[in-house]
């Protein structure tokens, strides 16, 4: 069958997280720090409206773009939390997540062989989507000693004639990094220069608890080259809904629909209606599970450092990654060995690129209690696992 | 916010030691917090929050709607001070609308919290009338659901 296959696809590498993901989920009583997604369920209120809407027989095709009302409803959310203004009739168009947005960017924007510069460790879907699309994707290296925020002398460094795109994910999974205003600035200087076009995956931008988020998008001359990508899935805890949005300028917009309508054609009403209800009335429900998150980090950033592992706080986004070099064990034995000895289970840094080689990725979207039970099983790996000290010289 | 009372407001159910280390203060200044909150009237007491149809058949539950006739000077107070008093009463607020007081009732039996119905309550002077249900099925407790299964099996074990 295989020679049926196309030779990009067949080629394309599985997840790294899926063979873990087959040895966990056969084990029982793990406490699993490797979900990526809320341990939240969605607000009942936005539930609830989607029970609503379908009582109320809102089972049809929507515009392509998406419910106007939605569509309205994101450009006023936009511009209160990111300061960048969108048009809801041609700047903005409802996706099945934000994963579909940047499938339909890559598709609208690559020529085969166009390149991606991308910022690396990041998720999982950056590399095969640029593929999938003909890309070439070209890594930029982000690094734990400053808060693997990105830094525009590393995105020189990697740049190359050919380059037409830049994809960035701040704050990033899985690394938690974050990027400030003046470092951003001189990204979206170097953007201009180089006439990038800029995919901002912006979907953990709610869940940041250090320093207020800032797009990318509100540099001069970076609207105007940006396709802002966001959902719901994260701050709203709705995952299963699928359901997220991209904002750029028309024609970009235009040409991702024309993708959109002959795949999608849609994304599904009842998530469109939920999510209207969650930019209407989900503030304080994004507050309270922000708080906790908040929290959460706190401990477990704490306890890893406690327990030998290095590991800075990160600005955003429900993830640690903290080093596992002081164990002296690569990210994957870590990984394997805390699973086997203590039910713990975290991702190798590797899944996430080879720039996550030492780390491994913890996610802190789990319940204050399993969190410190998870941090004292892992304290007791580390002090099982790491090799004595070397004597010191005299 | 005080911390502590935020905390208590949230009804994570904590220990004062977790409470220290999800405040990120000392345990001492948690005790603190509470005591200067009890002080003030504000921290009343520790109750759990049970439900009790698992535990005892039996245990009876009524809200019972007071009107009663407001006293010069006094209002409604002096005889809602005084129901409170009461052991089997668990709550008691003064209400706007058709009735004036809501009395939240608790007794071993049906025949107990209706005997203080007829004998106690409706006694009292300046009592003009009490309406009582009784309370069949408890969905939600003090913020607790009642029955409904949690969706944390549901989520995939490792998930990008």
């Amino acid at each position: 069958m295989k020679r049926f296959i196309a030779r990009h696809v067949s080629t394309l590498p599985k997840s790294g997280i899926r063979d873990f993901f087959e040895i966990v989920s056969k084990m029982k009583d793990v406490i699993s720090l490797g979900i990526g997604e809320p341990d939240f369920d969605t607000p009942w209120h936005i539930r609830e409206a989607a029970i609503y809407a379908l009582e109320k027989g809102k089972t049809h095709y929507t515009s392509n773009l998406g419910l106007i009302e939605l569509r309205r409803a994101i450009s006023t959310y936009v511009e209160q939390h990111y300061a960048v203004s969108y048009r809801p009739d041609d700047e903005v168009i409802v996706t099945v997540g934000v994963s579909e947005g940047i499938d339909l960017a890559l598709r609208a924007l690559l020529n085969p062989g166009d390149k991606v510069l991308y910022h690396q460790p990041c998720y999982v879907s950056y590399n095969p989507s640029v593929t999938l699309a003909h890309g070439v994707s070209i890594p930029v290296p982000t690094r734990a000693a400053d808060g693997f925020a990105l830094n525009v002398e590393d995105i020189e460094k990697a740049w190359e004639p050919g380059c037409k795109v830049l994809m960035i994910n701040l704050p990033c999974n899985p690394t938690g990094g974050t990027c400030d205003p003046a470092r951003l600035e001189k990204i979206a200087r170097f953007a201009v220069e180089k006439d990038l076009i800029v995919l901002s995956d912006e979907i953990y931008s709610e869940l940041v608890y250090d320093n207020a988020h800032t797009s990318i998008a509100v540099f001069p001359g970076m609207k105007e080259r940006t396709i802002f990508l966001h959902g719901f899935s994260k701050a709203f805890a709705m995952t299963g809904f699928r359901i997220g949005y991209a904002c750029g300028p028309a024609e970009l917009i235009d040409a991702m629909m024309k993708i959109h309508q002959y795949s999608m054609l849609c994304a599904p009403i009842l998530a469109q209606e939920a999510a209207l209800e969650a930019l209407r009335h989900g503030e304080d429900s994004v507050k309270a599970m922000r708080e906790q998150y908040h929290r959460r980090r706190d401990l477990v950033v704490g306890r890893l450092n406690a327990a030998g592992l290095a590991c800075r706080a990160p600005g955003g986004s429900f993830y640690v990654f903290p080093s596992v070099a002081a164990t002296g064990l690569s990210e994957r034995d870590f990984a394997y060995g805390l699973l086997d000895s203590q039910k713990v289970a975290v991702v190798p840094g590797t899944a996430f690129g080879a720039n996550g080689s030492g780390f491994v990725r913890a996610s802190f979207a789990t319940g204050y209690d399993q969190l410190v039970e998870a941090c004292d099983r892992i304290e007791r790996f580390v002090n099982t696992a790491t090799p004595c000290s070397a004597p010191s010289s005299s | 916010m005080n911390p502590v009372l935020k905390l208590l407001v949230e009804g994570g159910h904590l220990t004062t030691t977790q409470m220290a280390q999800v405040a990120g203060i000392p345990e001492a200044a948690v005790s603190a917090h509470l005591e200067e909150l009890k002080r003030e009237g504000v921290f009343l007491g520790w109750r759990p929050v049970l439900d009790l149809s698992r535990e005892s058949a039996g245990a009876v539950r009524a809200v019972i709607e007071v009107r009663m006739t407001p006293e010069r000077g006094g209002g409604f107070n002096r005889l809602a001070e005084r129901l409170s008093k009461f052991d089997e009463v668990e709550s008691c607020y003064l209400m706007s609308g058709a009735y004036d007081l809501l009395i939240f009732v608790n007794g071993p039996s049906l025949q107990k919290v209706a005997a203080f119905v007829s004998e106690k309550l409706s006694t009292l002077e300046g009592v003009i009338s009490t309406s009582t249900h009784f309370m069949l099925r408890s969905y939600k407790e003090g913020s607790f659901l009642i029955g409904v299964p949690s969706g944390e099996a549901d989520r995939l074990k490792v998930s990008p």
